[in-house]
């Protein structure tokens, strides 16, 4: 059964006729072609999947795209050009906090939110805030201190 | 760049933190049929029928009777088959494949089918496994392997014991949870089957799938996928997945795509070995330690896949740094009817070093000496006889390595301070690890070739079969290259590995590929750069030399050098211990490592920290239970891996101490981050609520149950 659906996706209004249960992490990757969205887990237990919707960090996996009517979705596609964006990728470049990379997307969209929410995020913070983020690789530190240095807008 | 350990960045750091790479489920590969697999729900029994479902248009069933060639995955041994044959010897086994487009339709489809199974007794644990309930699963004794190992005189220092001190230390499996799943894609192309996938070891997938389809060696093809972790995880289980997929697409001439779920990834891919090691020592009147014997236990599951060679390493890691006059050793890899177990990272030295260092621990306390101070007596020196009578031939930087511990992490005065089941405690371990194959593997199994092309533009690419799966080798491989080559790394291509394209430089394994196929592109690179001439194309290729002043082993008596270097390592773990509700938080972590010389300092240290924080995680979160053979923790609310909360800031240091043979001195770094971790958070845990523990993980029950 599919529904007209409207909302704002990175800055764009856009409209599909889907259906209202489907996953938004699947709408964002198979019809939107957004694939920096990663599934991890599917249950809400990774937040490779996280997003923005009104400017909250979510699972995408755990949302039925019909209750973000009128939301405002970001993904990293829309957040990797502006100054934030340019900074965080700089910053985890800079600072070590990639490896192989799947959770790093994810990552970086709770990085943007924390930028957003405080002017200079204490370690603790940072740590509470990407605490639904997983990582297997990289034991956290240097994705810690990368967020760190990406809201002082440089290296630390 | 002067300093090859001076950090750079990470040549793939941007595009995959700006989302631009395309993992395997990224890419588009037009119309794509999926896969499903109908699986086992029995640990052991005899398959009497499989009744299919009826298929819509357009879904196909694969199964034994589609293979063309071997019904066998060619790993080590060839025991484990693509799909069951008349019997299956586990929960999830693989007995036919679901192909179509809609994956809701396959998973309905799969449920559809009807098997009758006739259950046989099945092996749910060791003791079973050694009683041979129901017969003998593997040979005539269920032991993949049984080796035996004998240093000094250690009966006669049995005998001339003044005491004795015995026990036994058990680890748990170990889920990887890479963060990508599983997943592979397979093309028909050019007259072929062409597999690309989320995997470590192109050639082994390739070694794999051949046999199945009955084609020579080029008659598939494989192209890795940038691999969103691995682990070991993708270094044999891929050959499980793609050999079933070779056969639907050598069928069906279509495109077709397996992505495991994670709870399905949970269950069915597989895991660590849980180990069973029991140490007896003996002490003469002083309290010296004069000989060890040790019994160690694998729990291999249902087929061999790698336990023989996992077990290898343990039973070569079993006296850790320590150099221990007489040893005695039995080393069994058991077959069970749990999931296969097979490589994780550190491949079986953890388990070995956890029962070691944890039975060190217990005999310092016995003797009423600080734990680091009595192991300190034991350290191997260069010229100290290995537990294989082999030799240990670098400086050993031990004492350096532990007095910059020290010193980091204030050891001394916190031990002093904290004293026994004060709520606070501090655990330090040592362990080491064997570089690259065991004994003469290098040359003898694997005979590593690189390629080095420079085209007409004067870009030099790198041409090897390891691959990038986040420890960051297309960055160091390429390092060295430019660093040799006096050129910048822009000038550098790293070639995606790819069956057709690359040579066999061997799998991404084993703390091999710096060691071994990064100085072969340092070789090759100074080759080319003697030949170097602008604006032409040359092409250098070298192959592995087995350094000289190795003592040649013996893959029959397991005598001689199993390893011709190691690196050697320190953690230091501070916890907080909470007597009322057994919860242990950890609240301090530092590391020191020789690894030779780190190539690409930040590198090696996102290996250290990422290697600790999975150790840590094994030794106190991650339970994983099997219950009638059948895996408890289905999904990653149940299997708790650490998140940023469970664990602090991290320091780390370096002693250098380069190794001639290595590329600028390197030594291997991504396995031993791994070995430490557990047994100095037991230690830590231990001072802190004044108990003893043998076994991991360590969770608040077990604590609680745990006797003074
Ligand atoms: S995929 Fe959504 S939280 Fe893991
Ligand atoms: S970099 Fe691999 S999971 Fe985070």
């Amino acid at each position: 059964m599919k529904k007209k659906i409207d909302f704002v996706l990175n800055g764009e209004k856009i409209s599909m006729e889907i259906d209202p249960l489907k996953r938004l992490l699947d709408v964002l990757r198979e019809d939107c072609s957004l694939t920096s969205v990663k599934e991890g887990c599917g249950e809400g237990e990774c937040g490779a999947c996280s997003v923005l919707l009104d400017g909250e960090i979510v699972n995408s996996c755990l949302i039925p795209v019909g209750t973000v009517e009128g939301a405002a979705v970001e993904t990293v596609e829309g957040i990797r050009e502006s100054e934030n964006g340019k900074r965080i990728i700089d910053a985890f470049a800079e600072e070590g906090a990639v490896q192989c990379g799947f959770c790093t997307p994810g990552m970086m969209v709770g990085a943007e939110w924390i930028l957003r929410k405080y002017e200079n995020p204490t370690s603790d913070e940072i740590r509470t805030a990407l605490s639904g983020n997983l990582c297997r690789c990289t034991g956290y530190d240097m994705i810690i201190s990368a967020v760190e240095a990406a809201a002082k807008g440089g290296r630390k | 760049m002067n300093n090859i350990s001076t950090p750079v960045r990470r040549l793939d750091a941007v595009e995959k933190t700006a989302g631009y790479t395309k993992y395997i489920a990224d890419r588009d590969f037009g119309d794509l049929l999926y896969g499903k697999f109908l699986r086992s729900e029995r640990p052991r029994a005899r398959l009497v029928s499989v009744r299919k479902p009826a298929l819509p248009d357009g879904y196909y069933i694969i199964d034994k009777d589609d293979i063309p060639g071997e019904n066998a995955i060619h790993m080590l041994g060839a025991d484990w088959p693509v799909f069951a044959d008349d019997e299956v010897r586990f929960i999830g086994q693989s007995i036919a494949l679901v192909v179509g487009p809609d994956r809701k339709v396959l998973e309905e489809l799969v449920n559809q089918f009807e098997v009758r199974y006739e259950d046989l007794p099945a092996v749910l644990s060791l003791e079973d496994s050694m009683a041979l309930k129901g017969g003998a699963l593997h040979n005539d004794d269920n032991c993949y392997a049984d080796y035996h190992l004998l240093k000094g005189d250690p009966d006669r220092a049995f005998e001339e014991a003044d005491h004795i001190y015995e026990h036994t230390y058990e680890t748990g499996p170990q889920e990887h949870v890479y963060m990508e799943t599983q997943g592979f894609v397979g093309v028909w192309e050019d007259g072929k089957v062409h597999l690309h996938g989320s995997l470590q070891c192109p050639f082994y997938v390739r070694h794999a799938v051949t046999p199945v389809l009955g084609v020579k060696d080029d008659g598939v093809r494989v192209t890795q996928a940038p691999t969103g972790g691995a682990f070991g995880g993708k270094e044999h289980y891929p050959d499980i997945i793609s050999t079933a997929l070779a056969v639907a697409v050598d069928k069906l001439k279509k495109s077709i795509g397996i992505f495991y779920e994670r709870g399905e990834d949970i269950v069915n891919s597989v895991k660590r070995h849980p180990s069973r090691i029991t140490i007896k020592t003996a002490l003469d009147k002083e309290g010296n330690i004069t000989a060890m014997d040790f019994d160690s236990i694998l729990d291999g599951g249902a087929f061999e896949s790698c336990s023989c060679i996992v077990l290898q390493r343990t039973i070569f890691h079993a006296t850790g740094v320590y150099d221990i006059p007489s040893t005695k050793l039995r080393g069994r890899a058991l077959a069970t009817n749990h999931i296969p177990f097979d490589a994780f990272r550190g491949f079986g030295a953890p388990q070995a070093i956890f029962a070691l260092e944890t039975h060190m621990d217990h005999l310092a306390e016995m003797a009423g000496v600080d734990p680091v101070a009595y192991k300190e007596r034991y350290f191997m020196k260069k010229g100290s006889v290995t537990i294989t009578n082999g030799k240990i031939h670098e400086e050993v930087k031990l004492p350096e390595i532990l007095a910059r511990a020290k010193e980091m992490s204030d050891y001394d005065r916190k031990a002093k301070e904290y004293g026994k089941g004060g709520n606070r405690g501090i655990g330090l371990s040592f362990f080491n690890h064997g570089g690259a194959f065991t004994g003469n593997g290098e040359k003898a199994i694997i005979n590593a070739h690189v390629k080095v092309r420079k085209r007409a533009d004067d870009v030099v690419e790198i041409y090897v079969s390891n691959v990038e799966m986040g420890q960051g080798l297309m960055t160091t491989f390429s390092k060295i290259a430019a660093q040799t080559l006096e050129i910048p790394i822009e000038k550098i291509e790293f070639i995606q590995p790819d069956t057709d394209i690359v040579p066999d430089s061997g799998p991404t394994v084993a703390s091999r590929s710096i060691v071994i196929v990064g100085t072969l592109v340092g070789k090759a690179s100074a080759k080319l750069k003697k030949q170097w001439v602008d604006g032409e194309e040359i092409t250098v290729w070298q192959e592995y030399e087995e350094p000289d002043f190795v003592i040649p082993w013996n893959q029959d008596t397991f005598q001689g050098d199993a390893y011709p270097s190691y690196s050697w390592g320190v953690n230091v773990v501070e916890v907080e211990y909470d007597p009322v509700t057994f919860e242990v938080s950890i609240v301090g972590l530092w590391n020191v490592y020789d690894v030779g010389v780190p190539i690409d300092r930040m590198i090696v240290e996102g290996q250290i920290e990422g290697g600790l924080v999975q150790s840590l995680g094994w030794a106190y979160l991650e339970k994983m239970e099997f219950k009638e053979g059948r895996i408890q923790q289905r999904t990653m609310a149940d299997y708790v891996i650490p998140t940023t909360l469970d664990v602090p800031a991290i320091e780390n240091d370096f002693i250098l101490n380069p190794y001639p043979e290595g590329a600028f001195g390197a030594k291997g770094a991504g396995e031993i981050v791994h070995n430490g971790g557990a047994p100095a958070f037991v230690s830590a845990v231990e001072m802190a609520s004044g108990k003893r523990f043998d076994t991991i993980p360590l969770t608040p029950e077990r604590i609680m149950e745990a006797g003074r």
